[in-house]
């Protein structure tokens, strides 16, 4: 019965964590159709740099938002540089996108070294809180608070404000937005520094559970690969549900069928593919 | 970043030191260099063991002035970049392009078994590293020596120390879902049970797992959890142990809780009970200098990577010594590899048995916090242990290698 409890609430705080990290693949991949394969890396990079911050004393959570913004800063050189000038041609973005994966991990190395970082639980969010009778790590829900609270504003980014209007007009039909003034070209960038914002501030939140090591990128990618698609690409509902849903099936995969944890993991996805291939909650591809 | 400056300029120096020789005194009196090709992984995951492999061998050089019985050694490093198709190409470009006379590494059991059948067919006498069983059991390769031990060796000497001093008697298992970890636990569990124990539920998260709370979960009703972790997975596992509340003590692996971990861990490793091939304590006074001279050079404390490859350095002089330089004939120089017998070195005296393993000390820790650093302090040292434990070789050689499901649990 216990075990029951802890997988389901530990299945919810891997789902916020994913939630952070695949959101910002998804509106990258929704709006500029970029299948960002840097996206792990980001997600390396932040909890990287993160452990530099607070090396240097800074607290987790500045570190956390600075690390973030640094590695949004490289999002939008990647972005303006490159990914700018293939727009449409989708395997050279794979190639590029996958390049550059490759040489942020060879970079992290050579200045983080091979070694294993950890990443100290801020002090007042350490230890047990009671959930339904069982003591839970606080980080944990902690950090599916912060995935609600992050889902809450980018929803209200989307849905409330102007950007978001544009956002979304230029994920709807591109041509069209610009056809009505809209600059689709700023809204890339300023989309891709959000994504990459949110996984480089993914990596630093998931750090005092996951620690940082060469490697790490690729480990996540799949899930945010895993994620987007079951949920649908440029839709937060979709990246909500699906985060929550992969956080269920991991969960509860590797409890139940753990020879099997990979087909478990991935198996959802290639029926989503099958029948409904933009998506739970992805439209269909104009 | 400076690490890698000061390496280069190490080798170049020691380059253009073995180009001004030959330049100097031509060919009459000076024998020709003993080239040593070093297998290891400096890119991708695996990079952090690899690195340290090299810091190992490179610190062993410097302290022997880069002259081994009489001969300079050039060393040339392959990043095989942690896969067989790598391992495979660079071991090829060791022979055949940079005619070395032995090779360091490879890192991981998979690279070891790409190449064991070409540098067995080549005669190329290989010091390695990687623990898996059968390169010393049931596929020998008679170019091959070991000086760190097979998968289990290690776990033999734990699950001993599990059974008698510590009385444990259930325990569940954990290691990553790879040969490693297969052959670690498989090792503990035949030991573990014969002494009286019982394995009760042996769990296996894949190698890439980034949460291990859905196997944390299923702990319970045991004495104990033998974990077997590799690479960076025990940082991330034991943090995770103590964030799920778990307090059942821990027993590891060797890599799962080694010397070069210690500056990752935080406080949830205190009281980890690990057996290794290797310890950081032990009081030799190559071990010593082994020490000091990683810390001077790299900032970093040795572990099992840097010691071992430090080790196969003493193993290889010690073999030049009795061939009295010479390497040309293969079959004397693997000969002399074979009968090695040390006391001095980091991982203490050993020898070799007639398959090319180390039979040795081994050394259970406890990981202790001392001051703002934890350490392994040894409290108890298992003599000449050989990879076939108390068992007799020819029952051990007839049954199944360890494996995933080998030996089975009882129900």
């Amino acid at each position: 019965m216990n075990l029951w409890v802890v997988l389901a609430v530990n299945s919810i705080t891997l789902g916020g964590l994913l939630f952070l990290l695949s959101a910002g693949f998804s509106l990258i991949f929704g709006l500029m159709k970029i299948p960002n394969l840097t996206h792990g890396s980001f997600f390396m990079l932040g909890a990287y740099l993160a452990t530099s911050l607070i090396a240097h004393g800074f607290d987790f959570w500045t570190a956390a938002i600075l690390g973030g913004l640094l590695v949004a800063a490289l999002g939008g050189l990647v972005e303006r540089l490159i990914l700018r000038r293939l727009i449409g041609a989708e395997l050279a973005q794979v190639l590029v996108t996958l390049g550059l994966s490759f040489m942020i991990a060879d970079v992290c190395l050579l200045v983080w070294t091979g070694d294993p970082i950890r990443i100290a639980t801020p002090p007042a969010l350490r230890g047990a809180t009671l959930v339904m009778g069982l003591g839970f790590p606080t980080y944990r829900l902690a950090i599916s608070l912060v995935a609600v609270v992050f889902a809450v504003v980018l929803w209200a980014l989307l849905d409330r404000t102007r950007l978001g209007a544009m956002i979304r007009a230029g994920v709807d039909d591109p041509a069209m937005a610009r056809v009505v003034g809209i600059r689709v070209s700023r809204l890339f960038t300023i989309v891709f520094c959000l994504g990459a914002w949110l996984a480089g501030f993914a990596g630093v939140i998931g750090g005092p559970i996951l620690s940082v090591y060469p490697g790490l990128d690729q480990e996540m990618l799949p899930l945010a690969l895993v994620v987007v698609i079951l949920g649908g690409s440029g839709s937060l509902v979709g990246s909500l549900v699906g985060s929550f849903v992969v956080g269920f099936l991991y969960n509860f995969g590797q409890a139940m069928f753990p020879e099997l944890a990979y087909v478990v993991l991935f198996l959802p996805m290639l029926v989503v593919l099958v029948v409904r291939p933009q998506g739970l909650f992805g439209r269909q591809a104009a | 970043m400076a690490v890698k400056v000061r390496r280069r300029e190490f080798l170049a120096g020691a380059a253009s030191a073995a180009v001004g020789a030959s330049l100097a005194f031509p060919a009459i009196a000076q024998p020709k260099p003993v080239r040593i090709g070093l297998l290891t992984v400096k890119t991708g995951p695996l990079a952090a063991g690899g690195i340290q492999m090299e810091q190992g061998t490179i610190r062993f050089l410097k302290d022997r002035s880069n002259m081994l019985a009489g001969r300079k050694v050039e060393l040339v490093v392959g990043d095989t970049g942690g896969n067989p198709a790598g391992a495979k190409t660079k071991t090829q470009e060791l022979v055949e392009r940079e005619h070395v006379d032995m090779i360091f590494g490879p890192l991981a059991a998979f690279e070891l078994l790409a190449i064991t059948d070409y540098t067995a067919q080549a005669k190329m006498p290989v010091l390695s590293l990687a623990a898996a069983e059968d390169m010393t059991q049931r596929r020998p390769n008679p170019y091959f020596v070991r000086a760190s031990g097979t998968s289990a060796q290690p776990m033999h000497v734990l699950a001993d120390y599990a059974a008698k001093e510590l009385k444990l008697k259930r325990v569940v298992t954990i290691a990553d879902d790879f040969a490693f970890g297969h052959e670690q636990m498989a090792g503990f569990q035949r030991v573990f049970e014969d002494a009286g124990g019982r394995v009760v539920k042996k769990l296996w998260p894949p190698l890439v797992t980034p949460d291990y709370t859905p196997y944390l979960a299923q702990i319970s009703g045991v004495d104990a959890v033998v974990q077997g972790f590799a690479g960076s997975n025990p940082v991330k596992f034991m943090k995770q142990y103590q964030d799920v509340g778990l307090k059942l003590p821990v027993l590891a692996g060797a890599p799962a809780c080694d010397e070069a971990l210690m500056k990752s861990f935080g406080d949830e490793a205190v009281g980890v009970i690990s057996c290794s091939a290797y310890t950081g304590d032990l009081d030799t006074p190559s071990n010593r200098r082994l020490i000091d001279g990683v810390v001077r050079d790299y900032g970093n404390v040795p572990g099992l990577y840097a010691a071992g490859l430090y080790v196969n350095g003493i193993v290889a002089e010690a073999a030049l010594e009795k061939t009295g330089g010479k390497t040309d004939d293969r079959e004397a120089f693997i000969k002399a590899l074979r009968s090695v017998s040390l006391t001095d070195t980091p991982r203490g005296p050993f020898t070799f048995d007639h398959l090319g393993n180390v039979v040795g000390s081994f050394y259970v820790r406890k990981c202790e916090r001392k001051g703002d650093k934890l350490v392994n302090t040894t409290i108890k040292t298992y003599p000449k242990v050989s990879q076939f434990w108390t068992y007799d070789e020819k029952w051990f050689l007839a049954q199944p290698v360890y494996s995933r499901d080998f030996p089975p649990l009882k129900s």
